[in-house]
């Protein structure tokens, strides 16, 4: 049990002493001299209201904060949409000061097999929560359990979880987090509010970022704000992320310089224009040897292929020279070898198999 | 004697010989003295592991030098244990998780809590949260005096105890001068990430922002396909490129003469061509050649590797002749390869390149087609030789029906 607790001890300090920079000026030790904290934990939403752009999601919440019962809650979506981040905030404005101790939060790094469950969940989910904090105020008689990245758990630690989230359901709310809510099993999926949360629009991204790049005193570039959009295609994380890499990169030697579309494609992996075209250039000469040349060379630059792939379909979409059949020839090419790669198949291997398909599929049409 | 690869290393991030822009990246990333978790990737021989070295180098000093190698042992939940081999300084560790297979999830868990909390007993944090303290003896005393010891010890024969004693002392005295110039986080040098399980990565999603204060993360891949996006959006993503034909070769150059022999340009040109810009290749491939002929011809002849050789035949021989008793001759040869450790994967390609170059228009697609299906489902399944056999076996086929089909065009 106590050691649920110190974990959570834990979770709450660090996630706190990143908070600290602005907020609480005691704590153990400093995230001011140990250099810049990830702005992605600086300005991680401190409270429901805070959470850009997922509004349903608030709006229960907040009715919930305001006195009404907590469902258990089920969040899914795509990364970097603020799932975690909610229920975060939301605990930390139900519990206030008691944060620590009732909250038990499990992710992937923790062990989370089916023993797990059955102790250190079960004995936590039994402890009883009292509407009283110690000083007497009122507050939330439960507790709140969140297994993060709840996809990764086995089968069997799932189905364990389903009595126990029934039998204690008065005491502790669950709140399971995952990227896709199919990897949950249907007997947890109904006993949940589910809410999906939707990739962040392009205008709630550059607010964020404009706001967090004005406090860091950095200058971005109109054409970086762009690719910073499209890259992160509504991830807010990896967007902060790229932003905060490029003012690293660009810090050091004289004075801030302002962050430009180079620099944030070449640090979000992003295979670059004149890579594509001539890819795509070759593809359409029909000239095997040509593209065998040109695809050893490509690998030789370290760029990933599962990037290429998404890159090449966006085009391969977009292009009106391309018949309706063609478009669909390419992108089943596309998409089997896109898991296949998922599976851990060679990146050359696949990528020749897309461009000869691609070349023949090109020839053909012509 | 060490190899060249080894000997002309460079050590510091500004003496690397080829993509200036990105070393001066670097420095200026560590010049703050933080950094975010990095994610290194690039196709091998591009140098990616000596500049994770050049990095660590400028922030540490030479501590980062001062190696160790040790077995570290785990223990999984069913019981089971298992260990695997670490190689350390003070300042970081470096671990290979893929070695120990499935089992990989546990090492990173373990790994990363214990290197983070050891971390915080070093920089006064308090000690009350961290039971652990008891299991860190001052490690880095031991392991300093192991390395430094065949050097003294052997110089004062008997002796060698009051000499081991007395730079317990000295060392234990300086890592006390030295902590001042210490970071406040320790390093973990994972390497093929891409050999990670599915399931190994997940366990690193959370823990690298829990323990980002004290510990940061270099993650070193070949490539990122395999790396998950959650663990892509949480690192500072470095990409390598190989080195192009013309830097490999000046660096071969530069390296023969400070081994102080002469290199043609034209040979320096052959061997970065074969080199398929692996600079690692290209330099132990030019030591090959000083061994095999020297002072240094033109026209000298840069040796092939054997097994590459030995696949050119292989592939020679399936376009000869398509016939069970054919494929059984071949399936010896690739257990040969496969006995000799060739990657499956390596073998594939290497086939199918030559195969390729006797098909023509459609076949070609097929042939490529039908690799890429069947190496992926090498990957998924554990004997490779079925698969190699299997695509050996079907080429055969369509390569029969092709030849059978042109023919009676005629």
């Amino acid at each position: 049990m106590m050691e649920a607790f110190l974990k959570t001890g834990k979770l709450g300090q660090s996630s706190g002493a990143s908070a600290a920079g602005s907020k609480k000026t005691s704590q153990s030790q400093g995230g001011g001299k140990r250099g810049p904290a990830p702005w992605v934990e600086k300005y991680r939403p401190r409270t429901v209201e805070d959470v850009a752009y997922q509004d349903e999601v608030v709006s229960v919440l907040k009715k919930s904060l305001s006195g009404a019962d907590l469902p258990n809650l089920l969040f899914y979506g795509p990364p970097g949409t603020g799932k975690t981040s909610t229920i975060l905030a939301a605990a930390r404005d139900l519990f206030g000061d008691m944060y620590r101790e009732r909250i038990l939060e499990l992710n992937a790094s923790d062990e989370r097999g089916i023993s797990v469950i059955r102790d250190k969940v079960k004995r936590f989910a039994q402890l009883s929560a009292s509407g009283r904090r110690p000083d007497g105020r009122p507050c939330p008689p439960f507790k709140v359990i969140i297994l993060d990245e709840a996809d990764s758990m086995t089968k069997d630690a799932q189905s364990a979880l389903r009595r126990t989230m029934e039998k204690e359901g008065r005491s502790t709310k669950f709140c399971l987090i995952c990227n896709y809510v199919s990897r949950i099993i249907e007997p947890l999926t109904s006993r949940c509010a589910k809410f999906r949360f939707k990739p962040l629009a392009n205008t709630i991204l550059q607010g964020r970022l404009e706001m967090i790049a004005a406090k860091e005193g950095i200058k971005v570039s109109e054409a970086g704000m762009g690719a910073l959009l499209t890259t992160s295609e509504g991830d807010l994380r990896m967007a902060i992320t790229t932003l905060q890499s490029c003012a690293r990169l660009k810090s050091g030697g004289d004075g801030p310089e302002a962050i430009t579309e180079t620099d944030v494609s070449e640090l979000s992996g992003v295979v670059s224009k004149e890579w594509l075209d001539r890819i795509m250039s070759t593809l359409q000469n029909n000239s095997y040897f040509d593209m065998e040349n040109l695809l050893q060379e490509f690998m030789c630059e370290g760029y990933s292929i599962s990037q290429l792939i998404h890159q090449i379909h966006v085009q391969v979409v977009q292009d009106d020279h391309l018949s309706d059949g063609q478009k669909s020839q390419i992108c089943e090419a596309l998409a089997v070898s896109e898991s296949r790669l998922l599976d851990g198949a060679n990146e050359y291997l696949q990528l020749v198999d897309i461009s000869s398909t691609m070349m023949s599929t090109f020839a053909k049409g012509a | 004697m060490s190899l060249w690869v080894d000997k002309h290393r460079p050590k510091k991030l500004s003496k690397m010989d080829y993509h200036a822009e990105l070393s001066d990246h670097l420095t200026r990333l560590v010049s703050s003295g933080d950094f975010p978790h990095l994610l290194i990737h690039g196709p091998s021989g591009a140098g990616k592991k000596t500049r994770v070295m050049a990095l660590l180098r400028e922030l540490y000093g030479h501590g980062v030098d001062r190696l160790r190698i040790e077995h570290q042992g785990f223990e999984t939940p069913s019981k089971k244990k298992i260990e695997i081999l670490t190689i350390a300084s003070n300042y970081h560790i470096e671990v290979n998780a893929s070695d120990v297979g499935i089992y990989d999830r546990i090492v990173i868990q373990e790994l990363i809590k214990t290197m983070a909390s050891s971390q915080q007993l070093n920089s006064e944090g308090d000690p009350r949260n961290h039971p652990e303290k008891q299991n860190n003896p001052p490690m880095g005393i031991a392991l300093k005096i192991g390395l430094e010891l065949p050097v003294n010890a052997s110089d004062v024969g008997i002796y060698d105890r009051i000499v081991i004693q007395e730079l317990i002392k000295t060392m234990a005295s300086s890592q006390q001068l030295n902590s001042e110039g210490q970071r406040d986080f320790k390093v973990v040098v994972l390497t093929e990430v891409d050999r990670l399980t599915k399931d190994a990565q997940h366990a690193l999603r959370r823990t690298m922002e829990k323990y980002m204060a004290t510990c940061r993360i270099l993650l070193v891949t070949n490539s990122t396909s395999k790396v998950i996006p959650a663990i892509r959006s949480r690192c500072l993503n470095i990409r390598i490129p190989a080195p192009s034909v013309n830097e490999v070769m000046r660096v071969l150059q530069t390296v023969a003469k400070k081994e102080g022999c002469n290199l043609p340009s034209e040979l320096a040109q052959k061997i970065s061509e074969k080199s398929q810009r692996n600079l690692r290749r290209a330099i132990l491939l030019t030591e090959a050649c000083k061994v095999q002929q020297y002072p240094f011809k033109n026209d000298q002849d840069v040796m092939d590797l054997d097994w590459e050789v030995f696949l050119k035949d292989t592939a020679q021989q399936i376009v000869q002749e398509q016939s069970p008793k054919r494929l059984q001759e071949v399936r010896g040869r690739l257990y040969e390869l496969l006995t000799h450790c060739i990657p499956p994967d390596v073998i594939f390609i290497g086939l199918h390149k030559e195969l390729v170059k006797n098909c023509d228009g459609e076949l070609r697609t097929e042939v490529t087609h039908l690799a890429s299906q069947y190496e992926h489902r090498l990957t998924q399944g554990n004997k490779s030789i079925y698969h190699l056999e299997a695509f050996v076996a079907k080429f055969m086929s369509i390569y029969m029906k092709f030849v059978e089909e042109t023919m009676g065009d005629f």
